[in-house]
């Protein structure tokens, strides 16, 4: 047993789905991916007895390219995130009904395959492969069925591939320069070639262009706010609760170790990168007229502030980083299906058409009041494990910048709780609000019982990421 | 056994708020209310139960569950400190909160929302202990967080009403604030003592480990931030006032009596680190004694009966500040202590008048209530007697302590909270005249229904009032039982402040300066039977002071609207820039694609033609470049 | 051979070949009509070919002269095709001037 049986799973559902009819799609699509979720499950508890998961097998022996899947605790910890999100991001769209749905939901395993295979590679080839295999079906999801005019759908779509897969071409540049010097594309590999300080900076920034412009940090972010307020719902959940965590993951596992030196030398220049998008999300959030693009806008600043955490090397803030990535998940594709429970009733997810929903409908009121202050990180929640690390990171390097990123606690909390009591409160809306049926509460209630265990408990995810990081932080600290 | 108390302590208000949300709907209204009120009783008990023994024992209980959180160097435990001052807070916090919940069944009986009401109100209680009780600062954190939502959530309890929630949200967002500063001050000293546990700090500074002590300067300022943001100091005051949108058990229970003192609570807890920083005190010094001034002066003018309470609530916190800032420690908590009782008291006989008179708020609109409501009014006499700093009253006692301590460190600040203080005896003894004495000033009909309210109201008002008198002895001057009670929450022995000479002149100063106080409003009000001028008549400096000094205006205008102008340039020009500027980047690739598709006219012998000269050329470069 | 060679003098083969190369392109370059374009192609290779030899010859290695042998089967082999293709347009649009071939415009 090992881990390319999860991708074998996911890969066969994203087939069996695409065969199994626009009938079972989306039920086929559950089944498989809850059986990804058991076997990733399983995965963990036999890494945790200290078996070795991992698969390597030769593929191409010119170039040196070797199909080679390693799973440590970050990586576990994703692919978990990964799989326990999507068969809730499928469940939550039990209530929507797509066209040629078969190849709606191929699609999402597709993708859902791709990212879990983003996260295990060890070989910068396949992991290549894997990161472009990725965007693929999520342009065909945003592009096909996507909301609004076509035209500019199409616009914001396309525009967000390209940019997406040229940023990427840089990191192939790297990756091959890298290869030249390596003679093979092994994580381990390519960790041990001697660079020279230069090198090291234009392949940090070969990386950077491609992890830039996917996660999204100013002033790489035009794309996102349109493309997921485009997307279906399903498609922005996939892009702001795992992809974006793709590229965090990346900075973690490719980029750090394979340049330290210029990590170490232009560590301001980054985290004060970050830190501007923490800043400027926020304040563009308040001014937001679209509940989408507002939340697009709040996951710029939070993933900001993830970026900041990891570009401090500090064993920390990396922690804090992941931890934040996973609780930025669930509380993301939350807040977003909450957007989407709003707009299945009134059709709409423009801020100024909603209000006075919390008289008729006080059950997802208080789900979404949740979501809400589980994003502005209220302690107890999940998310403030993560921004306290993260923030605490941050004072070691710099208290100025702490307080700078920390200013994310107050303009988070003024446009969500802006949003919230545009959205939810005030006198009662004329327009019916159904309260929220089971699938939709289950979905739901899962995401916040996720995000308040781990508030109180985060021990498991610590010790499971601790050894890793502390791994990974070794290699960058090797020079 | 400890740990099942305390986390009887703990979970019963937890368990009363789980209640009221999921069943609260689907039992009677008074169930709902009644459950709710026995939780927090249950806590009352608990905490008798571990005042007594600690009492006794003068052992500090510490009880660990599990580790919370991991950093690099130092680890957060769910761990919970129950000791001489956590205690005493726990007692006024569970038995006010008792009070005041038995007070809610009545005063909240008709609103449809009564089971929320209650449950936000348990889980204020659960989150407060939670405050009180946590053995380091997280776990403060995750309370003095959690008091902050709650107070969020009942101050927006009409939620129908944008201006409450508006209020709500100026009262979350203004906290946070603050939040920032006490996560920064957490950071500093994590950093400088590779722990954030109130023991271990306090070992080590007994201990005599050396500290940096610039950056615990700024750590300990970061914390009265956060201090100043939970207990409304400047510049974090104006959420206090605007918060009255509440019901008027919240603004008794949270913006009066319990979490507004968090921050006092926290500074005391954190005692021996702003001993070690002079500057830092100084300032949490003055800015009490400012804010103190500032609130009493907006209060004078003020009409609506709530909002003279806030701001005086104001003014009491800031005179709670200054002796933080003079290092007089006990003193601060005493204040709080017999502040509690009667502002609690004065809050909810204002809101058995609002009752009565079907939710007026404003002044002008009462009088001549103490012929229909004894009870209230006689328990409202007594109360603004203690505020006042009438002897033998618990106010006097406190306050009194205050301004002595004032007057041995800093003459300037002694004045300053001397003015305050006989201003606060003119506006509160307004307040009482305006609102029971003389002819009724409402309508016929508001007259006709005037009565005094149910016993589960005056319950309360005259439990508190009893306190509010009696309150005073526990801390008697020269023979104080509360200084040493508190004793070991600090590090060494406290001076005692002996009764001599000066501080009898003292006290006769300020017994004399609140008697020209109330003499002033017993001309204004009683004598000359003036009312307060309608809102366009006011003029002139009572203008300035009617209207907060604008402050909220200001800060309007130098801040909230500069972010704003900032969002609407970030969003339409800055944006729209860099989109322009990726598009841009597309459109000169295409530029460059429909420019060169010119070359690509289909001519062979064009073709060849280039190809001829550029391999000529190459070859010709080859050779020139040997 | 390498008499041959000594008397005539192995620069002038150069020229020759230069000058036979340059009539060449000059040909292809302003001819319109595809079969002279073509024979110009020829001399070209021929031009290069007949160099080939020479250098062969000077150098006193045959391995020149085997490759000359290869060129002129290619070159055999590229006229057929040529020619066919040639045919080939000359049905479809009656004329082989290259003018009017401008399919592949962008």
């Amino acid at each position: 047993m090992d881990v390319s049986l999860l991708l074998i799973i996911l890969l066969v559902g994203a087939i069996a789905t695409f065969l199994s009819g626009d009938k079972w799609a989306s039920k086929t699509a559950l089944v498989f991916s809850l059986a990804a979720f058991g076997a990733s499950l399983y995965l963990l508890s036999l890494y945790n007895a200290g078996q070795n998961i991992n698969f390597i097998a030769r593929w191409i022996s010119v170039p040196n390219i070797s199909l080679s899947f390693k799973a440590d605790g970050l990586a576990l910890a994703l692919v978990l995130l990964t799989t326990a999100l999507t068969p809730l991001i499928l469940f939550s769209s039990f209530g929507n009904s797509y066209d040629k749905s078969r190849n709606f939901y191929g699609l999402v395993m597709l993708m859902v395959f791709a990212m879990a295979g983003t996260f295990l590679s060890d070989d910068g080839f396949l992991y290549y492969i894997f990161w472009e295999i990725a965007l693929i079906p999520i342009y065909f999801i945003a592009l096909i069925w996507g909301n609004g005019n076509p035209q500019s759908r199409r616009k914001a779509v396309v525009k967000f591939f390209i940019y997406t897969f040229a940023g990427s071409l840089f990191m192939l540049v790297s990756f091959i320069y890298l290869y030249l010097r390596a003679g093979s594309f092994l994580w381990a590999d390519l960790t041990s070639v001697e660079l020279t300080a230069r090198e090291q900076f234009w392949i940090f920034l070969g990386f950077f262009m491609a992890y830039a412009i996917k996660i999204p940090l100013i002033p790489f972010h035009t794309w996102q706010a349109k493309v997921y307020q485009k997307a279906p719902a399903v498609g922005t959940m996939l892009l702001s609760g795992i992809m974006l965590k793709m590229a965090l993951y990346s900075i973690i596992r490719w980029q750090l170790p394979i340049a330290p030196v210029a990590a170490k030398e232009y560590m301001f220049y980054f985290i004060g990168l970050s830190v501007a998008g923490v800043i400027y999300g926020s304040i563009i959030a308040l001014k937001q007229k679209d509940l989408k693009k507002l939340l697009a806008y709040s996951s710029l600043a939070h993933v900001g502030l993830i970026a900041a955490g990891i570009y401090t090397l500090t064993l920390d803030g990396l922690r804090g980083a992941v931890l934040q990535m996973i609780s930025h998940g669930f509380v993301i594709v939350g807040l977003f299906f909450a957007a989407e429970i709003i707009s299945r009733r009134y059709n709409t997810t423009k801020i100024s058409e909603m209000g006075g929903i919390r008289i008729q409908s006080t059950k997802f009121t208080s789900m979404f009041m949740i979501l809400v202050l589980a994003s502005i990180s209220l302690p107890g929640t999940f998310n403030f494990i993560g921004e306290f690390a993260l923030l605490y990171g941050l004072t070691q390097v710099n208290i100025w910048v702490a307080i700078l990123a920390g200013t994310t606690i107050i303009l988070g909390a003024f446009y969500m709780l802006k949003m919230f009591q545009k959205v939810m409160l005030g006198k009662k809306n004329e327009k019916l609000f159904a309260d929220v049926n089971f699938n939709e509460g289950f979905s739901m209630v899962i995401i916040i019982a996720v995000l308040l265990f781990f508030g109180l408990y985060p021990k498991p995810i610590v010790d499971l990421i601790t050894p890793s990081l502390e791994q990974i932080l070794a290699v960058i600290n090797r020079i | 056994m400890e740990t099942s108390l305390l986390l009887t302590l703990l979970l019963a208000p937890f368990a009363g708020f789980l209640f009221n949300i999921f069943f609260g709907k689907k039992v009677s209204r008074n169930i709902s209310g009644t459950i709710g009120t026995i939780a927090v009783a249950v806590s009352f008990i608990v905490s008798l139960n571990f005042f007594f023994q600690i009492n006794s024992t003068k052992q500090p209980i510490l009880i660990d569950l599990f580790q919370w959180m991991t950093l690099e160097n130092f680890n957060v435990n769910f761990s919970f400190l129950l000791d001489q001052l956590s205690v005493l807070w726990l007692l006024f916090v569970t038995g006010i909160g008792t009070l005041i919940h038995i007070y809610s069944i009545s005063y909240m009986h008709d609103d449809e929302n009564l089971n929320k009401f209650f449950a936000y109100l348990n889980l204020f209680i659960f989150f407060m202990i939670m405050l009180v009780v946590g053995s380091n600062l997280l776990i403060m954190f995750i309370g003095w967080e959690g008091v902050g939502l709650c107070s969020y959530l009942l101050i927006g309890f009409w939620y129908k009403n944008q201006d409450y929630n508006d209020a709500a949200k100026k009262a979350f967002i203004m906290n946070r604030i603050g939040d920032l500063g006490f996560l920064v001050g957490v950071f500093i000293l994590g950093y400088l003592f590779n722990s954030i546990d109130f023991a271990t700090m306090k070992t080590a500074i007994a201990s005599g480990q050396s500290v940096d002590l610039g950056w615990l300067g700024f750590a300990t300022l970061c914390l009265f931030i956060g201090a100043s943001g939970k207990s409304a100091q400047i510049p974090l005051y104006t959420w206090l006032p605007d918060a009255m949108a509440g019901p008027t058990p919240v603004s008794a229970l949270i913006h009066a009596a319990t979490m507004v003192t968090a921050g006092i609570f926290m500074i005391t807890r954190l005692n021996f680190l702003f001993d070690l920083t002079p500057d830092v005190q100084m300032i949490i010094a003055v800015v009490g004694a400012v804010t103190s001034l500032v609130a009493a002066f907006i209060a004078l003018v003020q009409n609506d009966i709530k909002k003279v309470l806030a701001y005086s609530t104001v003014s009491q916190l800031g005179l709670m500040f200054l002796a933080l800032g003079l290092g007089a420690y006990e003193i601060a908590v005493f204040h709080v202590i017999t502040h509690a009782f009667f502002k609690a008291c004065l809050f909810l006989g204002s809101g058995s008048v609002i009752h009565a008179l079907g939710g007026e708020q404003d002044m002008r609109k009462m009088g001549g209530l103490r012929k229909y409501m004894k009870v209230t009014y006689i328990t409202f006499f007594i109360a603004t007697l203690a505020i006042s700093g009438i002897p033998i009253f618990a106010g006097f006692f406190s306050k009194d302590e205050i301004l002595m301590v004032a007057f041995h460190e800093n003459k300037a600040l002694w004045a300053i909270a001397s003015l305050a203080s006989i201003m606060t005896a003119f506006y509160m003894f307004r307040l009482l005249y305006l609102t029971f004495f003389k002819e009724f000033r409402g309508t016929e009909e508001q007259k006709h229904h005037l009565h005094e309210s149910p016993s589960l109201i005056t319950f309360p008002l005259v439990v508190l009032a009893i306190l509010s008198t009696v309150g005073g002895f526990i801390s008697f001057p020269g023979n104080s039982w509360l200084n040493g009670y508190l004793t070991p929450i600090f590090i060494g022995a406290r001076e005692e402040h002996h009764l001599d000479g000066t501080t009898y002149m003292l006290m006769g100063i300020a017994v004399i300066g609140a008697l020209i106080g109330i003499g002033m409003a017993y001309s204004n009000y009683i004598k000359k039977s003036q009312v307060p001028s309608e809102d366009s008549e006011i003029t002139g400096f009572a203008k300035v002071l009617y209207n907060k000094f604008y402050v909220d205006e200001i800060y309007m205008a130098v801040i909230v609207k500069p972010i704003y102008a900032i969002a609407s340039f970030s969003k339409n020009f800055i944006e729209t820039a860099i989109s322009g500027f990726v598009f841009g980047l597309g459109k000169v690739t295409n530029i460059v694609g429909n420019q060169g598709k010119a070359i690509q006219n289909g001519s062979v012998g064009f073709y060849l033609f280039v190809f001829v000269i550029a391999s000529a050329s190459f070859i010709a470069y080859l050779f020139l470049a040997q | 051979m390498q008499n041959v060679l000594q008397e005539i003098g192995v620069d002038n083969y150069i020229y020759l070949s230069t000058i036979l190369f340059c009539i060449g392109i000059f040909g292809v370059l302003f001819r319109r009509n595809a079969i002279v374009m073509f024979m110009s192609i020829e001399i070209m290779l021929n031009a290069v070919n007949l160099l080939l030899v020479v250098f062969s010859t000077y150098h006193q290695d045959a391995a020149g002269q085997v490759f000359v042998f290869f060129s002129m089967a290619v070159a055999a082999a590229e006229v057929a095709v040529g020619l066919a293709i040639l045919v080939g347009i000359y049905r479809n649009i009656h004329s082989i001037d290259i003018d009017k071939l401008k399919n592949l415009k962008g």
